[in-house]
């Protein structure tokens, strides 16, 4: 491809600070490399864009724009899709961009949102990209018709190619996009009928997977720039402690060190971290570690005194209520049986590789950053914020993340960067968190238990069910706002009635239930709780599946038919919960110990089928997976395979070993020797079936891993007879518990 | 002061002898593909060859090098992603957020290097990267068609 035009322009942008920097990122992916003989267009002028999502080069060359982040979960392909079936472009010459967020405002949100979260990223701007693409396409075959003299109406696309169908002439999009970049865009356009698609549906491998196997992606922690320097940062171990005194000199002759500074706390009093700016992060970090600190004040909280508390709202007299009919007392009342459980979900991190880190450059009348962020307009307002300029003033520069899971949406990181930059104006300062920054600094999976209680007839039904909810929320402590009536109804995902909240109607509870309450005792410990890959519907799906399997046994009955026999309305959740049952041989009589799971969330229907082996000594081996998930319109399957496959790694993880505890007020576990992941060894095999049922648009990159623990822990009490409802498991004897 | 040979080429770095030699590839010879991920000898993602077999670089003090070690990064693991690991993996479209595959690449990369044909305990024993986006079980078939290209 000529090193010239709009694409690599946007390179030269991307990397183009007020100072006239360049660096070598490039958002976007180049596609297939020219052919030795491809025409030169060098002399031509750089075409303007389509509209907002589409560049079309002369050479054809498709730049897709794409407002939400790459994480990992492969929206940048998925989207990319949309956009090129709609344009009925050639999807090998399809390459990607990301518009900046100062573009983004400057256009009055053209884009729309950036936020990357909640399974959203396709689902939630799959309508207005579509139309995008719609309009775009519409453009160019308006503008072929009108240099032929013909009726749009009598011209046809496919593949980057338009033909007058009377008269059989065609053309290509790279040689009308300049002419239709000037027209207006169409007043209403209708986007294709899913019958029709062509690449929306395909297999089609990532956009992003060349750079990565070369290490040529270059992340926010890889970011140069000319007369960079590097800082380490050290925030207060304890909750809530500032800064007393710290001994500056004592570090100054350390090598490659420059400048020692304290920052102040961006969410509340205080200066509460300190930052070492130094030639190399190595010596920044390493001077760091060496500098005396001295902190003041803070909060000693205790997770395992925390306890208490926890124990407390499990039974408290107060608690909000989230769902629930029917006549609970009277259904206990009459019990056959009672059923009670307690089950615990602690605090996790979210345990990016990539530690937090963002590069900034501060001059007077400007400020910049190059950052992973899963909100680049978060960021940017926090880049005004923290700089004290105008948010014209201030730009973000989007790089795709090394993980995010909910962690990269908090801007405190990017905050404190600007801040470090203000220190050195006209000199960019990339800061990266350590490790150890990054465990003890997060924003945690909050902590709850729950207490479950069920009612069973004499012939085994399900004739009452308590769920009552103890513990943290998410949206107390960052969005309060956003409680009605001091409910968080983020609390009850996956267990709420329709009708509660627009913005909840994709976390209903599926299973229906006679008479029911399932309510939540806030009980907020002093940490601060973040949207964590999956949220809420993770310990939800445990207090809930775990509970169906423990009333089922109970109840004599099969964990399967027991489940299905409350899921009447909700066929769709059924239809997933059957066929991980069909497929991975649920009831035959073979010895193996299986555990099912089913979940409604993000607009998904999911189930699991674990089979798993317990030996002798209580050691845990899960032999194979069998996951289904219906998200309603399956935009790229292998993809959707990817994202259930590692929603186990992360499911199972928390369910292994997450957990972040607290003593004397500061996080234990500060690193992946005590805050482990799940290794290659205890991998299950996973097999993924997609089912697609159509008509509706769900998540893919957080719903099943809700699933994964539940089905296990379901699967273990199938090995061993024994119920595990403490998690992790980390260490426990399986055959003990 | 060191002199290092990194992907066949000779640098001199000024540097203090206990600095970690990622530190150095990434700080001094500017190959940032190789990353930091826990400083530790944890979570594998800064992994590299030295000499042919995989090393955790991150807790690999440049000092210890006496100069002659042929060290090799992902970046110059082959020309133009043309090995049978980084082949496997773009046929399995094994990355996700892609941070910790070039650890993992040159994890198993190495692996092979010394055992061309590890059985699936080999490869359990040898490849305890993390990876949380969750590549895992990709990188399992990845490893089994590498072998297959090699």
């Amino acid at each position: 491809m000529a090193d010239t035009g709009f694409l690599s322009r946007r390179g030269f942008i991307i990397g183009t600070g007020a100072t006239g920097l360049t660096i070598g990122i490039l958002a976007s992916c180049t596609p297939n490399a020219g052919e030795p003989d491809a025409p030169d267009y060098s002399n031509l002028p750089p075409n303007e864009e389509v509209n907002a999502w589409v560049h079309i080069d002369h050479d054809d060359t498709v730049t897709v724009r794409i407002a939400r982040s790459e994480m990992g979960q492969g929206t940048l392909t998925g989207l990319a899709q949309l956009v090129a079936d709609e344009l009925d472009c050639d999807w090998d010459k399809v390459t990607t961009e990301y518009p900046t967020p100062g573009e983004n405002l400057a256009r009055e949100r053209i884009w729309r949102d950036y936020s990357t979260g909640g399974s959203q990223g396709i689902r939630g701007s799959q309508d207005y990209v579509r139309e995008g693409a719609a309009a775009a396409k519409a453009m160019l075959i308006e503008a072929a018709a009108n240099e032929w003299g013909v009726p749009a109406s009598e011209c046809t696309s496919e593949n980057s190619i338009i033909t007058h169908g009377p008269s059989g002439q065609t053309t290509t999009y790279g040689k009308v996009a300049g002419a239709a970049s000037q027209l207006p865009p169409p007043l209403d356009v209708t986007v294709k009928d899913p019958s029709q698609w062509k690449i929306i549906g395909e297999a089609k491998k990532r956009l992003d997977t060349a750079d990565k196997l070369t290490g040529k992606q270059v992340y926010g922690a890889d970011v140069q720039l000319d007369g960079m320097r590097n800082a380490a940062i050290k925030q207060a171990p304890k909750i809530g402690a500032t800064i007393a005194s710290y001994d500056a000199a004592a570090i100054s002759n350390m090598p490659g060190v420059e400048k020692v500074i304290a920052l102040k706390n961006p969410f509340g009093e205080g200066e509460n971290a300190v930052a070492v700016i130094a030639d190399t992060w190595w010596h920044a970090n390493k001077a760091l570690e060496a500098l005396p600190i001295e902190w003041a004040g803070g909060v000693a909280f205790s997770t395992a005194e925390f306890e208490a508390e926890l124990d407390n709202g499990l039974t408290a007299e107060e608690a909000f209520v989230g769902n629930g009919g029917g006549d609970l007392a009277g259904a206990f009342a009459a019990a056959d049986q009672m059923i009670e459980a307690t089950y615990n979900m602690p605090l996790q991190n979210h345990a990016c590789m990539e530690p937090m880190n963002t590069t900034a450059l501060y001059t007077e009348d400007r400020c910049e950053i190059w950052c992973p962020t899963q909100n680049g307009e978060a960021a940017l307002a926090a880049v005004s914020e923290a700089s004290g300029l105008p948010i014209e003033q201030c730009e973000v520069y989007k790089i795709h993340l090394g993980g995010g899971f909910g962690r990269r949406a908090m801007p405190d990181y990017v905050q404190q960067s600007v801040l470090i930059a203000k220190e050195m104006p006209g000199t960019p300062v990339k800061m990266l968190w350590s490790r150890e920054e990054s465990m003890m600094h997060g924003f945690f999976h909050p902590t709850t238990k729950a207490r479950v209680r069920g009612a069973l007839d004499a012939d085994g039904n399900l004739t009452g069910m308590h769920m009552r909810i103890s513990g943290q929320s998410i949206l107390a402590t960052l969005i309060p706002q956003a409680l009605q009536d001091g409910v968080d109804y983020a609390t009850f995902q996956g267990l709420l009635p329709a009708g509660v909240d627009p913005r909840l109607e994709d976390q209903t509870l599926k299973y229906s239930f006679d008479n029911f309450l399932i309510d939540h005792a806030m009980r907020n410990p002093p940490v601060r709780p973040g949207f964590w890959r999956g949220v809420n519907l993770n310990q939800n799906a445990i207090y809930l599946e775990c509970f169906m399997d423990e009333l089922a046994h109970a109840a004599g009955r099969d964990p399967l038919e027991f489940r299905l026999a409350h899921l009447s309305d909700s066929p769709k959740a059924a239809a997933v919960l059957q066929a991980v049952a069909d497929r991975s041989g649920w009831g035959n009589d073979d010895g193996k110990a299986r555990g099912l799971c089913v979940m409604y969330g993000f607009g998904s229907y999911v189930a699991a089928c674990a089979e798993v082996t317990v030996d002798d000594d209580g050691k845990l081996f899960i032999d194979k997976i069998v996951a289904a998930t219906d998200p309603g319109h399956a935009v790229n399957p292998q993809q959707i395979e990817a994202q259930v496959e590692g929603s186990f790694v992360y499911g199972l993880s928390a369910m292994l070993y997450g957990e972040i505890t607290y003593a004397d007020g500061e996080v234990q576990e500060r690193n992946f020797d005590t805050y482990n992941s799940l290794r290659l060894a205890d991998m299950p095999e996973v097999e993924t079936i997609i089912m697609p049922s159509g008509g509706f648009w769900g998540g893919v990159g957080e719903p099943t891993i809700a699933v994964a623990a539940p089905a296990v822990l379901n699967a273990i009490y199938a090995a061993t007879g024994k119920r595990i409802r403490q998690l992790p498991i980390k260490d426990q004897n399986l055959r003990d518990a | 002061m060191a002199t290092l040979k990194i992907n066949g080429e000779t640098v001199t770095v000024d540097v203090e002898d206990d600095t970690p030699l990622l530190w150095v590839i990434r700080e001094q010879a500017g190959l940032t593909g190789t990353k930091y991920g826990c400083g530790i000898a944890q979570c594998g993602t800064c992994t590299i060859h030295v000499d042919g077999s995989p090393v955790r670089s991150c807790v690999f003090p440049v000092g210890a090098l006496s100069g002659s070690e042929e060290i090799t990064t992902i970046e110059g693991l082959s020309e133009d992603a043309s090995h049978p690991v980084q082949k496997a993996w773009a046929e399995l479209d094994i990355p996700q957020c892609g941070y910790c595959q070039p650890g993992m690449i040159m994890a198993v990369s190495g692996m092979l290097n010394d055992n061309p044909n590890p059985s699936d305990e080999d490869i359990d024993a040898e490849i305890t990267n993390i990876c949380r986006c969750g590549t895992l079980a990709r990188v399992r078939k990845g490893i089994k068609l590498a072998v297959e290209k090699s």
